[in-house]
């Protein structure tokens, strides 16, 4: 188990000051000055020794990401994007990064805005988390009057500022480019890539789009060194994660733990095991909502991080653990997040618009087994064509948890079906 | 998307901010780089929002001559964003999750609850116009999950009867306690926390 000292998110639970003294307290903010004249080039080269790949999901290493940008500030100024629009159904540790533990995203936009020559920082957090916004706004307005941010940042030389932008209730707003559309005031309808953001990104100009959690553990990175962040974990999978694990467990919660540690080792330890004991588990999404459920059997032993979860055709997304009991009606549970995805869709590419709808539309109605046999086969042979075949990453969402339910609970889809003819004939 | 600004409802025929909302509105627009005031136009539609309890046609009008934007490029925000009401609502909003992990945790019997105690349906409206009830997509709080979302603040960790309460607290005109109702910390594991315990570092 991963000891306290190597915890990077010591805050986690809100137990003390999230205020400048208090984060002052806890280390935040010591050194900053030092550490940003050691350079760019430095600074870009320790992330990547750190190994850190994107904690918004797609686990796109964080260093090479920042390398992207152009080496020299044309007449285009630089940005960096905080994607703090969290919402991926089971995620909620970005939340809690913002609440409680808000300086340390406030100066990891300063060190990674300066390695990549931005400015500024915009803050994309989602419209719902006023009070989230509240106090991560109180901690830029201390950095700010500390000199730790603004026309000096922390007696650099750098000017930096950061701001934050709230949005309006939209999940696509987490796409990076959908995000930028957003923060630009339009509809948050994703763009065509490339050009990419680095090339072509808020307002035209390079711009780097990272998760909060990314941004938020590059100080405590650099201060102890990429070498001490890539010590834990496994080999390409590095580090420490906040894993929020939620749905039946005696003790839901977040918790911030090495990555690679075994799922059961994880909910047990944490999160108080779950309700009714192991043997009671049917399934676990273990990356949020778009990724495929796991069989209790996979749960037994697999490792929970990037490439050990990609193995057995899931994914550690967002690492939020959804624990599922037997209790469970997993098709009902499927098709709750098929309507969340059709909500979602933003209409712009027709096989999301359509196939999202019609994928909820058969998921209803396999609830209730008013479907044919054959139509499980027609569902997934649906999924696979809207999956790739969309501007961005919502369509194939859509389609992985239903196409995890198909693998993996066939069984059950074709009993209910069965049920529903047998009771029909009877009546 | 949400719904169209059609239907029956009563359009106010204007509409100003109030002077502390134009200087927030002003401020809104300094966060962004010279001529990008575009980008404002969802926290100023957020101010009317809440300067009104709804938004009006109005409200965006003023909103797209204060950005120099064409209407339809408001209207296009403001039907697009969910949290943008194009209707009254009532005074208080109850949105209540039922996402997979709420509705792990019990979101349904959550819905119900609130149906019985308030007397209206999903996406209605008490007769009096104080409460509205509506069902949310997921708030981003799951671990502390059933949650509903009223005002600025989410009710965590919820179950009937602390639902009840709620509503009865607000009922009276009283605003209950927000956060979790069970009275754990944050998104720590009830009992405590099972990390972190050798940490010191600031008092709460």
């Amino acid at each position: 188990m991963l000891s306290d000292k190597d915890r990077i998110f010591t805050n986690l639970y809100g137990l003390h000051d999230f205020r400048l003294k208090g984060a002052q307290a806890r280390g935040d903010w010591s050194g900053t000055k030092e550490l940003l004249a050691k350079g760019r080039d430095w600074i870009i080269e320790e992330m990547k020794t750190s190994g850190l790949r994107g904690r918004g999901g797609a686990g796109f290493p964080t260093g090479l990401k920042w390398s992207f940008m152009p080496k020299e500030v044309g007449t285009r100024p630089h940005y960096l994007v905080v994607n703090a629009d969290e919402g991926e159904p089971g995620t909620c540790k970005d939340r809690d990064i913002m609440r409680y533990d808000p300086h340390k995203l406030v100066e990891g936009c300063l060190l990674a805005g300066f390695a990549m020559s931005a400015h500024a920082a915009y803050i994309y957090i989602r419209g719902e988390f006023i009070r989230e916004a509240e106090n991560l706004q109180v901690a830029i307005d201390e950095a700010r009057a500390a000199g730790l941010i603004g026309k000096d940042a922390c007696g650099s030389g750098w000017e930096f500022e950061v701001y934050v932008h709230r949005g309006g209730g939209a999940y696509i707003c987490g796409e990076e480019t959908a995000l930028i559309q957003s923060l630009e005031g339009k509809k948050g309808q994703p763009r065509l890539k490339p050009p990419f953001p680095a090339g072509v990104g808020l307002y035209g100009c390079p711009t780097t789009v990272n998760n909060v959690e990314s941004i938020a553990v590059a100080p405590t990175i650099l201060r102890r060194g990429g070498a001490w962040f890539s010590g834990l974990g496994r080999p390409k999978n590095s580090g420490t994660k906040v894993f929020c694990i939620s749905g039946h467990v005696e003790q839901p919660c977040n918790v911030e733990e090495e990555m690679g540690i075994p799922l059961k080792e994880l909910i047990e330890k944490h999160a108080g095991g779950v309700r009714g004991g192991w043997d009671n588990l049917l399934g676990i999404i273990p990356g949020g909502s778009s990724v495929p459920v796991l069989t209790k059997d996979i749960c037994d032993t697999v490792l929970m991080d990037f490439d050990s979860l990609r193995d057995v055709r899931s994914g550690l997304g967002t690492a939020a653990v959804i624990v599922m009991d037997k209790s469970t009606d997993i098709v009902r549970a499927i098709t709750r997040l098929s309507k969340f995805y059709k909500h979602e869709s933003c209409g712009q590419c027709t096989p999301c618009r359509e196939g999202t709808g019609w994928m909820w539309r058969v998921m209803e109605r396999m609830c209730t087994g008013k479907a044919s046999i054959e139509e499980i086969d027609q569902l997934d042979d649906v999924t696979r064509q809207v999956e790739g075949h969309t501007i961005c990453a919502l369509g194939d969402a859509a389609a992985w948890p239903i196409q995890g339910l198909i693998r993996s609970f066939r069984p059950e889809l074709e009993r209910r079906i069965r049920e529903a003819r047998a009771n029909a004939r009877a009546a | 998307m949400s719904g169209s600004a059609s239907d029956n409802t009563v359009q106010p025929a204007s509409f100003a901010f109030t002077a502390e909302n134009l200087a927030k509105a002003k401020a809104a627009i300094a966060k962004y780089p010279p001529g990008r005031q575009r980008s404002a136009v969802m926290p100023i539609l957020d101010i009317a929002q809440r300067q009104e309890g709804w938004l009006p046609l109005a409200a965006m009008n003023a909103v797209a001559e204060m950005l120099d934007l064409a209407p339809i490029r408001v209207y296009e925000v403001a039907t697009f964003y969910t949290m943008f009401q194009l209707k009254p609502v009532g005074k208080v909003h109850m949105q209540v999750c039922t996402n997979l992990p709420c509705m792990l945790r019990g979101s349904d019997e959550i819905v119900e609850t609130c149906k019985r105690e308030l007397g209206v349906g999903l996406g209605e409206t008490t007769a009096d116009g104080k409460f509205t009830l509506s069902e949310v997509e997921c708030l981003g709080a799951c671990v502390n999950a059933p949650v509903i979302w009223i005002g600025d603040d989410y009710y965590e960790d919820l179950d009937a009867d602390s639902t009840r309460k709620i509503i009865a607290q607000l009922k009276a005109g009283e605003m209950p306690n927000a956060g979790s109702q069970t009275g754990r910390k944050g998104a720590a594991p009830i009992g405590g926390p099972t990390t972190l315990k050798t940490i010191a570092g600031g008092e709460a």
